[in-house]
C-alpha cells in the first residue's frame, strides 16, 4: 500500500467514525426528546422593531414561533434560558434580493476538469410570440442548492431569510423567499412565488428581438396584454366549451396570469433616476403591485417615488470606481456625483416617507452590507430606519409581515442576538435563531469535520486535509 | 482630449434638477433686437413679450410691463427655434429594434431621456424642437414621438402636447439589410430586396385592417347584446398601424431612390392612408411633382451624400428644388453633431439653388413646423405661438453665427455666457470628488492592511486550520444544539 492510499483509507475511516458518532449523538438527542424547540433569552436588550425597544426584557421561542416578548414573561419550564446580559435581540435580517442557493461553479471545480456543460444555441426570437427570455415559470425555491456556502456565511452574520432568484433574462423566474437554515430545501422555503421580476434592459445585438431597450419594454407590455386577454377569456371559454375554438396554450400567459391573481410583487429594475420614473410609470400603465429593484439614484427622485406609494429595493452595492479602472480615462462629473450621492438614496426615501428594503445585489460578504449600510447612515439614514428596511419594511413589502420582520408573539422565530448594535463596526453575533433553531456563533477556529448542522464544511474529505492521523 | 473634458463640463452643467415642471414664470421682455419672424418680415430694434411661456407681443413699439423680466439683445438676432425634423437624441438604449420586420409595437416615447448630453448639444445649435425616430432597419420601425428639448425636465415633459405621434417607416438598403448581414448561423432576415419592403409594408396594413375588423366586429356584437364573447387579442404591433389608416399617426419614410418613393405612394394610395413626411429623400428631386401631388412632405440633408450606393444620385440642389415644385422641405440632421449647425445647412441653399434667405430659414423653422402638424405653435415668431427662441451674435444665415441663448416656452435652456461662466465652479466640483474617492480608496485599502495584518497574527498560532472556503474572510463557525 502506497502512503497515498494508506492516507485515504485512513481518512474514510475517519470520515465513517465521524458518520457513526452524530448518529449516536442524534439518536441521544432524539432520546431526551430531540433537538430543544423552547427557549428563552433573558436579561437582554430586545429591540422589537415594530415596536419601542425594551431594556431588559426576555423572549420565549416556542416550536419554531416567538411566543412572547416583554419585561415579565413567564419562561417554560422545558426551555433553554440563554443569558442575554449585555447582549441584543433583533429580528432575523431579511436581505431582500441575492442569488443563495445558486452558487456559481466553484474555481476549484473548473481546475479539477469538471466538464462544463455546453453553452446552449442563442435561440433567437423574431417578435413577442416568441417569448424571448422569458422562463416565469421557473421557481427558485424548485431549484435551489442548499450547499451553497454562502448560505451559513449570510446566516451567521444575522441574516435569517433572504428573496432569491436565478439568474437573468427578461422574465428570468419567480423569486422565493427562504429561511436560512434546514436539511432539505423544503425546509427552507417560506414563500416559495414571493415575486417576479422583470428586467427592463434590451438584450442586445440586432438579429434577435427584443435587442433595445424599447424593445424590451414592448415585449413586457404585450406579455401584460396577453395575460389580461388570458383572465378574461379563459372562463368564457370554459363557460361556453362549443362555441368558439380552443384557446391556444401558452405558459407565459398562464403563469403571469396567476402570480398577478395571487398579488405578487412584480420588480421592475430601475436604478438611475431616469429609469425609476420610467418604472414607475410602466408600473401605472400596466396595473401591476410593481416594486423598483435597484433604485440607487433615488436620491434624485424619493418624492415621485413616495407620491406613487411604490415601495423600493435598494441595492446596496453603491457604484464605485472600479478596481482595475484605467487611471486615464475621463469620468463624467455626472458618474461621479451618482457615485458620491448613491448612499444618499435611503435617507432621501426615508424623509420623502417612501417604503424601501435593502439587498446585497452580489456584494461578496456580509461585512460589505453593513459597511455599506454604514456608509448610508452616515449620509443621514437613521439607524431605525436603515433596521427597518432590513426587517419589518422587507416583510411588507413582499406580503409576509404577517410572520415575519418582528420580534412579536406569533411570528416565525428568526431572531439575532448580538454584544451591539447589529450595523455597528465592532459587533459580534452571538446566536442566531432560524424558524426557531438555535445557531451559536463563534468567531474561532474552523470546525474540524463537516457535520449535519454545518453544510458548509467540505462534505468529501480529501487529501489534504488536516484531519489525517489526529 | 481638451474637447472630451469640455464635453464633460458641458455634461454636468445638468443640473439633476428633476423636480416638478412649471412654475408660472415670470413675463420675459426681450428689446433690442433684430427679430427675424419667418412669417412676416424681419423687424429691427424689436421687442418680444413673453408670457406664460407664449409670445405674447412682438414690433417695435413695446414697453416691458412691471416685473418683467428684461433680456437685452442689442445686437442680437432672434429667430423661431430650430425644428429637427429627424433625430435620434434623447433615446435610451438602441436605436433600433432589429430583428423583426415590422417592429411598429416599440415606442421611442417609452425610452425617453431627459438627461441624454446630445439634447443639451443641439440646444447650444438653436435646436427646440425635434422629431425622434427608430432607426431604419426595418419596413416598418418603431412610433415616433415629437419633443421640445426641454433637458433636464422629466421624461414625461419632453412630449410636445397635442403633436400628432408618428411612424418610421424605411425603404431600400437598409430595411433590406444590404450593407450589413446576419452572424453566421442565422438566416437572413426576411425582406432582402426592394420587392420584398414592399410586400412587407403591403402585409402589415392587410393585416391591420383585418385586425381593425375583428374588433370592429366583436364591438358590434358586444353592443348588440351578445355575451359571452370572448374578445380579440390586443396586438401592439397592429395597433399603431390601424391609427395610420384612420389619419391619426404620420407616417415618416426613410428613403432614397426615386422609385421607392413612387412605391410607397402607390402602396399609402392603394391602403387609403398618407406619407406624412419622406426622410432623407435624395432623389426627391426627380420625384418632387408626384411627392407634391401625394401631400407628403420632403426632409432631406443639404449636401451630405455618397456614403452607400443608394446615396449616389444625391444633388445639393434637392432641398430648393423641391420647395419650387411645391413640395413642403425642410432640412434635417439625423445626427446630434449636424444638429448644431443647422442654420449653416440652412443656408447652404442660398448657395445651391438661390433660396431666398427667409426661405432658407423656413426649411428648419416654419416648414418642418408644417411637416409635423405644429405650425399653429411653433415655426414662426408670431404672437400666441410658444416662445421658443434662438438668440444668435450674427444673422444665423451666415458662418459667424453662433448661438447665445436659447428659450422654450420663454425659459432659458441654454445661454451661452452662463455656461461658459460655470465652467471653472463645474471642474473644482469634479476635482474635489475626484479628491474624495481617492482619499476613501486609500484609507480603505489600509484598512484592507491591517485585517490581512491580524489574519497572519493568527495564522502563526499552532492550529492549522484552514478558514471555511466562503466568501467572508471572518472565521466563523456554529455550533448546532449540543
Amino acid at each position: 500500500m502506497t502512503p497515498n492510499q494508506n492516507r485515504r483509507r485512513l481518512s474514510l475511516m475517519f470520515f465513517a467514525a465521524v458518520i457513526l458518532s452524530s448518529f449516536v449523538w442524534a439518536f441521544s438527542a432524539r432520546g431526551e426528546g430531540g433537538e430543544p424547540r423552547y427557549f428563552a433569552i433573558v436579561n437582554a436588550r430586545i429591540v422589537p422593531v415594530s415596536a419601542p425597544p425594551i431594556e431588559k426584557g426576555t423572549v420565549v421561542i416556542a416550536r419554531g414561533l416567538i411566543q412572547a416578548v416583554g419585561t415579565n414573561v413567564p419562561i417554560p419550564p422545558e426551555a433553554w434560558v440563554i443569558d442575554g446580559t449585555g447582549l441584543t435581540v433583533y429580528p432575523g435580517l431579511i436581505d431582500a434580493g441575492t442569488d443563495l442557493g445558486f452558487p456559481k461553479p466553484d474555481a476549484a471545480d473548473e481546475s479539477a476538469g469538471a466538464a462544463k456543460p455546453p453553452a446552449p444555441p442563442r435561440e433567437y426570437a423574431m417578435g413577442p410570440e416568441d417569448r424571448p427570455a422569458t422562463t416565469p415559470w421557473r421557481v427558485a425555491a424548485d431549484e435551489l442548492k442548499i450547499t451553497d456556502k454562502r448560505i451559513p456565511v449570510w446566516r451567521s452574520a444575522g441574516f435569517t431569510t433572504v428573496l432569491t432568484a436565478p439568474d437573468s433574462g427578461i422574465f428570468p423566474g419567480q423569486a422565493s423567499l427562504i429561511d436560512l437554515a434546514g436539511d432539505r430545501v423544503g425546509d427552507l422555503v417560506v414563500k416559495p412565488t414571493a415575486a417576479l421580476p422583470v428586467t427592463l434592459k434590451g438584450l442586445g445585438g440586432f438579429f434577435s428581438f427584443p435587442g433595445s431597450l424599447m424593445g424590451t419594454i414592448a415585449y413586457v407590455r404585450q406579455v401584460f396584454d396577453d395575460t389580461e386577454w388570458y383572465a378574461q377569456a379563459e372562463p368564457i371559454y370554459e363557460a361556453n366549451v362549443g362555441k368558439s375554438e380552443r384557446l391556444r396554450y401558452d405558459r407565459t400567459e398562464r403563469v403571469i396570469e396567476l402570480s398577478l391573481r395571487n398579488n405578487e410583487v412584480v420588480l421592475l429594475s430601475a436604478n438611475n433616476s431616469i429609469e425609476i420614473l420610467r418604472a414607475l410609470h410602466l408600473a401605472e400603465e400596466w396595473k401591476i403591485k410593481a416594486a423598483i429593484q435597484g433604485a440607487q439614484q433615488s436620491y434624485a427622485v424619493a418624492g415621485a417615488i413616495a407620491a406613487r406609494k411604490i415601495p423600493v429595493l435598494v441595492n446596496l452595492k453603491w457604484p464605485e470606481r472600479a478596481k482595475d479602472a484605467d487611471p486615464e480615462a475621463e469620468v463624467t462629473l455626472r458618474e461621479l456625483r451618482f457615485r458620491d450621492r448613491a448612499p444618499s438614496s435611503p435617507v432621501s426615501l426615508e424623509k420623502a416617507g417612501a417604503r424601501f428594503a435593502f439587498y446585497s445585489g452580489g456584494l461578496p460578504a456580509p461585512k460589505d452590507i453593513f459597511k455599506n449600510v454604514r456608509k448610508a447612515v452616515s449620509a443621514g439614514l437613521t439607524p431605525e430606519a436603515a433596521l427597518r428596511a432590513f426587517t419589518v419594511d422587507a416583510a411588507a413589502i413582499l406580503s409576509v409581515d404577517d410572520r415575519l420582520g418582528s420580534i412579536e408573539p406569533g411570528k416565525i422565530a428568526n431572531v439575532v442576538v448580538a454584544d451591539g448594535d447589529i450595523f455597528g463596526e465592532k459587533t459580534k453575533v452571538k446566536h442566531v435563531f432560524v424558524d426557531g433553531r438555535w445557531f451559536e456563533i463563534h468567531e474561532e477556529a474552523p470546525p474540524e469535520t463537516p457535520t449535519a448542522k454545518n453544510p458548509a464544511a467540505p462534505a468529501v474529505l480529501t487529501d489534504s486535509e488536516p484531519e489525517v492521523g489526529r | 482630449m481638451r474637447r472630451a473634458s469640455i464635453f464633460a463640463i458641458l455634461l454636468a452643467s445638468f443640473t439633476g434638477a428633476l423636480g416638478a415642471f412649471a412654475q408660472t414664470p415670470q413675463p420675459v421682455f426681450i428689446q433690442n433686437a433684430t427679430i427675424l419672424t419667418v412669417t412676416h418680415g424681419n423687424i429691427e430694434h424689436g421687442s418680444i413679450l413673453v408670457r406664460d411661456g407664449k409670445i405674447a407681443a412682438v414690433g417695435t413699439n413695446l414697453k416691458a410691463p412691471d416685473g418683467a423680466t428684461l433680456i437685452d439683445a442689442t445686437g442680437q438676432f432672434i429667430v423661431p427655434g430650430i425644428i429637427d425634423c429627424h433625430s435620434h437624441i434623447a433615446i435610451d438604449g438602441n436605436v433600433n429594434e432589429g430583428a423583426p420586420a415590422v417592429s411598429s409595437m416599440v415606442k421611442i416615447s417609452d425610452v425617453l431621456n431627459p438627461e441624454d448630453k446630445h439634447m443639451y448639444i443641439d440646444l447650444a445649435g438653436g435646436v427646440t424642437t425635434a422629431n425622434i425616430l427608430h432607426g431604419s432597419a426595418n419596413p416598418i420601425g418603431g412610433q415616433t414621438v415629437v419633443i421640445k428639448l426641454r433637458w433636464g425636465k422629466l421624461p414625461s415633459a419632453l412630449p410636445f402636447e397635442g403633436a400628432l405621434p408618428g411612424i418610421k417607416f424605411a425603404l431600400g438598403e437598409n430595411p433590406k439589410h444590404s450593407n450589413f448581414g446576419p452572424p453566421p448561423g442565422m438566416p437572413q432576415r426576411y425582406p432582402a430586396t426592394r420587392l420584398g419592403v414592399e410586400e412587407v409594408i403591403r402585409q402589415a396594413f392587410t393585416e391591420a385592417r383585418e385586425y381593425k375588423k375583428t374588433w370592429d366586429d366583436y364591438d358590434r356584437r358586444r353592443t348588440s347584446g351578445e355575451r359571452d364573447l370572448i374578445p380579440p387579442r390586443r396586438d401592439e404591433k397592429l395597433e399603431p398601424l390601424v391609427e395610420v389608416l384612420e389619419g391619426r399617426r404620420y407616417v415618416h419614410a426613410h428613403c432614397y431612390r426615386a422609385d421607392e418613393i413612387l412605391m410607397l405612394i402607390r402602396v399609402a394610395n392603394e391602403f387609403g392612408f398618407k406619407v406624412r413626411t419622406f426622410q432623407h429623400v435624395l432623389e426627391g428631386y426627380k420625384v418632387a411633382d408626384e411627392i407634391a401631388a401625394s401631400g407628403a412632405g420632403g426632409s432631406t440633408f443639404s449636401d451630405w451624400w455618397a456614403y452607400k450606393m443608394e446615396a449616389y444620385d444625391a444633388i445639393p440642389y434637392n432641398a430648393a428644388l423641391m420647395q419650387e415644385r411645391g413640395v413642403v422641405t425642410s432640412i434635417n440632421s439625423d445626427n446630434p453633431d449636424e444638429a448644431r449647425h443647422l442654420n449653416q445647412e440652412a443656408a447652404k441653399t442660398m448657395k445651391y439653388g438661390g433660396v431666398s434667405p427667409n426661405d432658407a430659414l423656413k426649411l428648419i423653422t416654419l416648414n418642418p413646423a408644417i411637416q409635423l402638424g405644429i405650425e399653429n405653435r411653433v415655426g414662426s415668431i408670431d404672437v400666441g405661438k410658444d416662445a421658443d427662441l434662438v438668440f444668435y451674435n450674427h444673422d444665423p444665415l451666415s458662418v459667424y453665427a453662433v448661438v447665445q441663448k436659447t428659450l422654450i416656452d420663454g425659459e432659458v435652456y441654454f445661454d451661452r455666457a452662463t455656461d461658459l461662466a460655470r465652467r471653472p465652479e463645474l471642474e473644482k466640483e469634479k476635482q474635489s470628488l475626484l479628491d474624495k474617492e481617492k482619499k476613501a480608496g486609500e484609507e480603505e485599502k489600509g484598512e484592507e492592511k491591517a485585517e490581512k495584518k491580524s489574519e497572519k497574527k493568527s495564522e502563526k498560532k499552532p492550529d492549522k486550520h484552514k478558514p471555511p472556503e466562503s466568501g467572508d474572510s471572518v472565521e466563523i463557525i456554529e455550533r448546532g444544539v449540543r
